[in-house]
Parts: C-alpha cells; structure tokens; sequence
C-alpha cells in the first residue's frame, strides 16, 4: 500500500543572492525562514517524503537562482525534489531537471498554455509533471454554466484559478481545469487553498475532496495546515495523497517526524 | 579508496541524482556515455526512467561492454528501466529485446490500483541478499508500471500493490531494483552500500 506523503513546501525569494525561504500570510506578508538548502536537508532528516521550492519572485533572471539551489540540495538530499514558479517552457523545466530536480509544477504558464503540460509530460515523462491550481471560492450568483458548483455550510460555491501567484484572476473553473490537465498528461495537481493559504485554519476539504474525485491522477492538498491533526483530517476526509504544508514546519511549530507520528498513531499509512 | 563506480549514461533520464547518491556513500561514480569511456571500472548502474523501447535503443551500443565486465567479475546495478533492459523483452515494446542477462520478461503490474504505481511503498525481504544485508526492509520511493517476472529465483524483495510487485532481483554480480534508492532516503543509500559492498 502506498504511504500518504508529508511534503515541506519552501517558498523561495531569490532576488537574494543564495535564496532565501519566505512564508506569506494569504499571499500577501513575508516572514523570512532560512536558506533552502539547508532547511531542505533539515527537512529530510527529519522524514520528508518530498520536498517542494516555489520561486516566488518568478522574474528570468534569477532562474540561475533556483538552479544553484536545486544543485545544492540535490547532493545531500535523497527524496524527490519538485520544483515550480516562473517555469514556462520545455527548456526551463529542462535547466531545473538537470540541476537535480524529479519533478517541475507549472501554474500560470499552463493556463496561459494548455499545451504545454502535454509537451513537459511527454519531454519528462507524466510523473515529472505537476499541474498546479491557486484555487478561490466564489459564491454561487444565480446560474453557473461551465462551472462545478460545491454545497458548503455558507453555502454554493465554485472555485477560480488565479495566476501570478494569486494576483490574477481567469475566470477558470478549478475542477474542470483540474481534469483538463489530467487528459492532457498532468501526473499531479498540487491544489492551493487560496481561502486557506497562510491561515493555519486547515484545509480546505471541499475543495480537495472535490478535485481528488474528479480525477484519477493524485493530488496533493496545499493551503491552511496549522497542526498535525489537519493534516490527519485532509487524509480521512478527501482523497488527497499528499500534503503540504510551509509554516508549521518552518518556525518549529511541529516537527515532520512528530506529524507523521501522529498520522501513524490514527492509522494513517505513512512512512516513518 | 573510494570506489569508481560507472554510470551508464544512455540518455534516459537524470543521472545527477544518481551519482549525488553514490558520492555520498562513498563512491567515486563517473558518466559513461559511449561503450569505449567505461574501462575496467569493478561497479557499474543502469540507471533510467522512460519506455522500455527507446531505452534497449540507445543501451543495445553497451551490451558487449557490460557482457564483459560482468564476465570479469563486476557488479552490475540496475535500477527501474535500467532492471527491466536485464531482462529478455517486455510487454511495453513487443519485439524488442533486453540484454537477457536475467531469464524472464518484463509486465504490467496486474492490479486494479491506479497505474503508474507512484510515491513511497514498504520493501519486504523475502530471501537473503548482498542488497538487503542487515535490512528486513524499509519504504523505498517508486515511479513504475511494469515490473520484471522473472523465470528464475531472483527476486529478493517484494512490495504490495494490490498484488505482489518486484522490489528488487539478485543473480550472483548482477543485481536490480525497480525502487529508485537514491531517492528512497537513509534506506536507499544502505541498500547502495550494500551494492558497493562497503
């Protein structure tokens, strides 16, 4: 049986010279963490089953940025290593491949380019291809065409993908892009909780038990963890394989190891 | 001494990690890209991600050369394709042929889960082996859907996905793994250890 994955999210500033983590408060604050590398290997001796590097500054010329620090922690770390922001080609996702990387998440590109996930998934193979969504709830306002419309407790609602890491809205449904991808050779959606993200409220479960049913490709929840248990959560109630989580790892809050040991102790698979 | 470790490099796939892995167990590892740079090295991988296909293409030019060094008494590791090329043929390209240095095909894994077998799955022993020396198992990260069936009693380790997949073969120098160790954390360095026999 397959473990479900505890994944450490680094978002990374690299209009620094060596890179460093931050940490936004729903896509908007900045706290700072550390350098990645190091807090990569941290995060890997204490059970990381992956790590993934967001570039939040997204802007070309720091790519050489993100190179270095792939290279760095490609040597001293052994899991997979999953690499997104600013990736908008066949070439870009081939310098970061050839730094270290196993897998590379395209968000704004892809939707911009729908094509492009077709030409990474059959350049790198599907399991190297992550298509991820910056999802927000949007209430119902009378009928909804092409949109897949979720009851809540507040209730109807849909979800927009936002681009530009939530600065621009399209209009998308996030469902229904969400199966987009997979037909066209994503091998994972990483699915972001706009609503959730910074908030340590949880995650949003609707909206990660809505896109995990809608496709067959495994899905890795993101946005809103502020303890072990909602994590435990998002595993009982959805059909998530993975989750992500930044800030409870990155100022100590909880250890990886203590998290997986939680989930073991409810009876979640995890490697430990 | 560290060990110089070959590397076949045969286009398919990252090689970077591989090497990365093999240095931080004490390895020596250099790329082979053509059949006449490899030598006399006493350890060479297989590495590989990618169809069975292309990937018996561009390995058939190293065929002679592993013959040999395998002939001579060297170790032989191949992980995921690079275990798959050892055997006879595989059900992903019909009609093309492996190295055949193990009996036995590559097949789809018979389960009713999703495909590809994708993330982290316990590796249990079930004979003894260099690979798994002082090790009852441990998870270990896979990117698959095939996996060998062999003819012979190889297979020294299994994995459960809805049926019994091959982990991981051995056959006096020549050994396999369809997990990837160098990204299977402390448990796949050991097992590239025990590879090194270090």
């Amino acid at each position: 049986m397959l473990c479900k994955r505890v994944i450490p999210c680094l978002d990374c500033d690299l209009a620094v010279p060596m890179g460093r983590v931050v940490k936004g408060i729903e896509f908007e604050q900045i706290r700072y963490a550390g350098v990645p590398w190091e807090l990569a290997e941290r995060y890997y001796l204490e059970g990381a089953d992956e790590i993934v590097f967001l570039d939040i500054t997204a802007s070309r010329e720091r790519r050489e940025t993100m190179v270095h620090v792939i290279e760095r922690t490609s040597e001293r770390v052994f899991v997979p290593l999953t690499v997104g922001g600013g990736i908008r080609s066949v070439e870009d996702a081939r310098r970061v491949f050839n730094a270290g990387a196993d897998k590379i998440a395209v968000n704004t590109a892809a939707l911009q380019d729908p094509g492009l996930i077709s030409r990474l998934a059959e350049t790198f193979g599907s399991q190297a291809c992550v298509v991820a969504i910056d999802a927000k709830r949007r209430r119902v306002e009378g009928e909804e065409r092409d949109r897949v419309v979720v009851e809540t407790p507040e209730g109807p609602v849909w979800f927009e993908c936002s681009i530009y890491g939530g600065k621009k809205f399209t209009g998308v449904d996030a469902i229904r892009w969400a199966m987009e991808a997979e037909e066209r050779g994503a091998g994972e959606i990483l699915l972001t909780s706009m609503d959730r993200d910074g908030t340590t409220l949880g995650y949003d479960l609707l909206l990660t038990k809505a896109v995990s049913e809608a496709v067959g490709i495994p899905v890795i929840a993101s946005g809103g963890c502020g303890s072990p248990e909602h994590m435990y959560e998002v595993f009982k109630h959805t059909g998530a394989s993975a989750a992500l989580a930044a800030s409870i790892f990155h100022y100590g809050t909880h250890g990886i190891r203590e998290v997986k040991e939680h989930l073991a102790r409810r009876g979640i698979p995890v490697r430990l | 001494m560290r060990r110089r470790v070959a590397v076949v490099d045969y286009g398919m796939g990252n090689l970077r990690s591989v090497c990365n892995a093999l240095r931080e167990v004490g390895a020596d590892p250099f790329l082979v890209t053509s059949p006449g740079e490899g030598g006399r090295a006493d350890h060479l991988v297989l590495p590989g991600v990618g169809a069975f296909g292309r990937g018996m293409e561009r390995l058939a030019p190293f065929s002679s050369w592993i013959r040999e060094r395998m002939g001579e008494g060297a170790r032989v590791l191949g992980i995921c394709l690079g275990m798959h090329a050892m055997f006879e043929g595989s059900e992903e390209a019909e009609g093309v042929r492996g190295l055949g240095l193990l009996a036995g095909r590559v097949e789809r894994v018979p389960t009713r889960e999703r495909l590809p077998h994708m993330g982290w799955n316990y590796v249990r022993r079930v004979r003894d082996s260099p690979l798994f020396q002082g090790l009852e198992g441990g998870h270990a990260y896979f990117v698959h859907s095939y996996h060998p069936v062999p003819s012979e009693e190889v297979v020294v380790a299994v994995s459960d996905y809805g049926t019994e997949v091959c982990a991981a073969v051995w056959k006096e120098n020549l050994f396999g793994t369809q997990f990837h160790p160098e990204k299977s954390g402390l448990f796949g360095l050991r097992v590239l250890r025990n590879f090194l026999g270090t």
